[in-house]
């Protein structure tokens, strides 16, 4: 049984508040996702699970047992570091039976163990260089052999893709998922990446200033974002916000457009919807176009709507041209509602 | 064709004449440094008869008899025998007291770290004739007078900014995430670091503690001061430097010089990232 519990759990850095308030909960075999942009706490969140930082307040359970006392090596975890720290001194094979090691396991064990991640990571012709003699591919599957070889109760991976280039990082991607969904680890993976995010994710806790803002499926925290900042975050180009007035019970003005919103007690909220769930239509928001991009897959328009910036994500046979004036309706299911006050969704 | 030409030359001209005094420099500085090496090295290998003859050879007769006058003058070997164990110990002592000092600046954060530091090197700022006769009046008291122990003492301060200085950038060239990992592999704090950073920084401690080792080698005033008996060599060759013969003075420098610039010229790689500098 592996999985993961964190109730309030909290990191000062000296006056620096790196994370507050903290409860989370990763079932076992869960692949969770930590998201979120630089400095948001992701990283020391692992740190701490890992038992390489110390809460300054909070518990941490592993697999039913509370482990914030305890090292790393005791808590059936293992690491996946974003620079590899792949040993310089050892060959592959040293470096994947490392752990092995020092567990004592039997010699003819270790082999088996480490032949076989290595098999799964395809760098079994590999397992008598060193690390200066490997690309940086090479270098990361080295690294996710050596945390796998453990079998961990956990797998711990900090932006393990980062260093690669892009078309490394989608194949290593696939690679990850296959890999780890086989393995049946609990896994917890930090990335600033939402398109990795996405795909690897069973669940996504997006971070933003320390603390959890939205922990959900990916799909779902890209239908019904919890916050502006989620919305904003995930997904690309990112969703798109309009003032909207009161125009009576249950109905808004949208830049001038009557919409069927939500019934509350105020005079403003924020309207959002995602570029791709525009579609043109008689009746609508009316869109000047400024830029065209014409993706191939897609044709992308940066509009102004009343003075805002808003992006249309339309199908690419359409025409569009700098000064055309397009009405866009969007899909009713697909429209959310935001408080401007507290930049929370509204259901 | 184009007026470049003209206002060409005299930046070219510049340029070579700058070139020159460049390279007048780099002659002379090598010449100070190699030139008494030279005579050095001529008189060593010249008989007893050659040296004191005016005017000198250029060329070596490599005649052996003035480094055997050398090895049979009386005390000449307990002499080097001493120095030789006052630098060991003084080796020894430097990495075992350095090196800790070395890991804890590199990877922890304390009160008082950056004093750390400067007291470490302003310990080389104190003038050592100014320390010499207190310190012999102190070690007279605690029996410490004319012992190795008591020397290498001395010169364990005066190596310890150095192997302090060596091993923290040796340290801080290993990144923290290698140890990190080791630790989420099963390891302790201290298994970690031998399984892992030791290998790593071995090379380095040896360049540290060959490094202490010749600052021992070469220290002339301390050794003077506070040995009677139990001379270092450099102590022995000062002590005798009015009435010992010209060819025993060549023969000892020639001894104390030669070891010293092979040692350093091997560990000159380590010395040259503690200051800065890329040699690959």
């Amino acid at each position: 049984m592996a999985e993961i519990r964190i109730t309030y759990a909290a990191k000062t850095f000296g006056t620096y508040t790196a994370l507050s308030d903290i409860n989370l909960t990763v079932a076992d075999q869960e692949f969770m996702v930590l998201l979120g942009a630089s400095g948001c706490g992701k990283t020391t969140l692992l740190r701490i699970i890992a038992g390489l930082e110390t809460a300054s307040e909070g518990e941490v359970w592993i697999g039913g047992r509370r482990v914030d006392h305890l090292p790393p090596r005791e808590r059936g975890i293992a690491m996946v570091f974003q620079n590899y720290a792949v040993f310089p001194h050892l060959t592959v094979f040293e470096n994947i039976g490392f752990g092995l090691r020092m567990k004592k396991l039997p010699q003819a064990e270790v082999r088996e163990r480490v032949e076989r991640t290595a098999a799964l990571m395809h760098i079994e012709g590999l397992l008598g260089r060193y690390s200066g003699e490997l690309s940086g591919g090479q270098r990361q599957r080295v690294a996710v052999a050596r945390a796998l070889a453990m079998e961990p109760d956990v797998i711990l991976m900090d932006e393990p893709l980062s260093n690669l280039d892009a078309l490394l990082r989608l194949e290593m991607r696939a690679e990850l998922k296959g890999v780890l969904a086989a393995s049946r680890t609990t896994a917890i993976y930090v990335t600033h990446d939402q398109v990795e995010a996405m795909s690897l994710a069973d669940r996504i806790s997006v971070m933003h200033g320390g603390r959890i803002v939205q922990a959900a499926a990916p799909i779902e925290v890209y239908r019904n974002p919890a916050a502006e900042f989620v919305a904003g975050f995930i997904g690309n180009p990112p969703m798109n916000f309009l003032p909207a007035t009161t125009a009576g019970a249950g109905v808004w003005t949208v830049a001038g457009v009557p919409m069927a919103g939500p019934t509350a007690d105020r005079a403003t909220l924020k309207f959002a919807i995602r570029p791709e769930d525009l579609r043109p239509a008689d009746q609508g928001l009316q869109a000047t176009a400024k830029v065209v991009e014409p993706l191939g897959a897609h044709l992308l328009v940066t509009c102004d709507v009343a003075g805002h910036l808003f992006r249309a994500v339309l199908d690419s046979d359409l025409v569009v041209r700098p000064g055309d004036v397009l009405t866009l309706a969007p899909l009713p299911e697909r429209i959310r509602w935001f408080d401007p006050d507290t930049t929370l969704a509204i259901a | 064709m184009t007026a470049a030409t003209p206002a060409g030359r005299p930046a070219s001209d510049a340029r070579r004449a700058g070139r020159l005094v460049y390279l007048a420099v780099v002659g002379l500085l090598c010449a100070w440094v190699l030139v008494p090496i030279y005579f050095l090295l001529v008189n060593t290998l010249s008989s007893p008869e050659a040296v004191n003859n005016f005017p000198k050879a250029f060329w070596p007769e490599f005649d052996l008899a003035s480094l055997t006058f050398f090895a049979q003058f009386a005390g000449m070997l307990k002499a080097l025998t001493n120095s030789v164990l006052v630098a060991a110990l003084t080796m020894v002592m430097s990495i075992l007291i350095g090196a800790p000092a070395g890991y804890a600046l590199s990877r922890f954060d304390f009160p008082g770290k950056a004093a750390f530091r400067l007291l470490v090197m302003l310990t080389r700022a104190f003038p050592l004739p100014l320390l010499a006769l207190p310190l012999a009046v102190m070690f007279i008291q605690t029996g410490l007078d004319d012992t190795i122990f008591g020397l290498a003492l001395v010169h364990t301060t005066l190596a310890l900014p150095f192997a302090v200085l060596i091993t923290f950038s040796l340290f801080s060239g290993i990144p923290i995430e290698l140890e990190e990992s080791a630790w989420t592999l099963g390891c302790t704090r201290l298994s970690a670091f031998i399984k892992v950073v030791l290998p790593l920084i071995l090379p380095g401690i040896t360049a540290s503690a060959i490094f202490a080792f010749v600052i021992s080698w070469n220290e002339v005033f301390a050794a003077a001061v506070l040995t009677i008996e139990n001379r270092t060599l450099t102590a022995f060759l000062l002590q005798n430097l009015d009435t010992s013969p010209l060819h025993l003075k060549f023969a000892g420098g020639f001894i104390l010089v030669v070891p010293a610039l092979v040692f350093i010229f091997a560990v000159r790689k380590y010395l040259f990232a503690m200051w800065g500098i890329a040699n690959r």
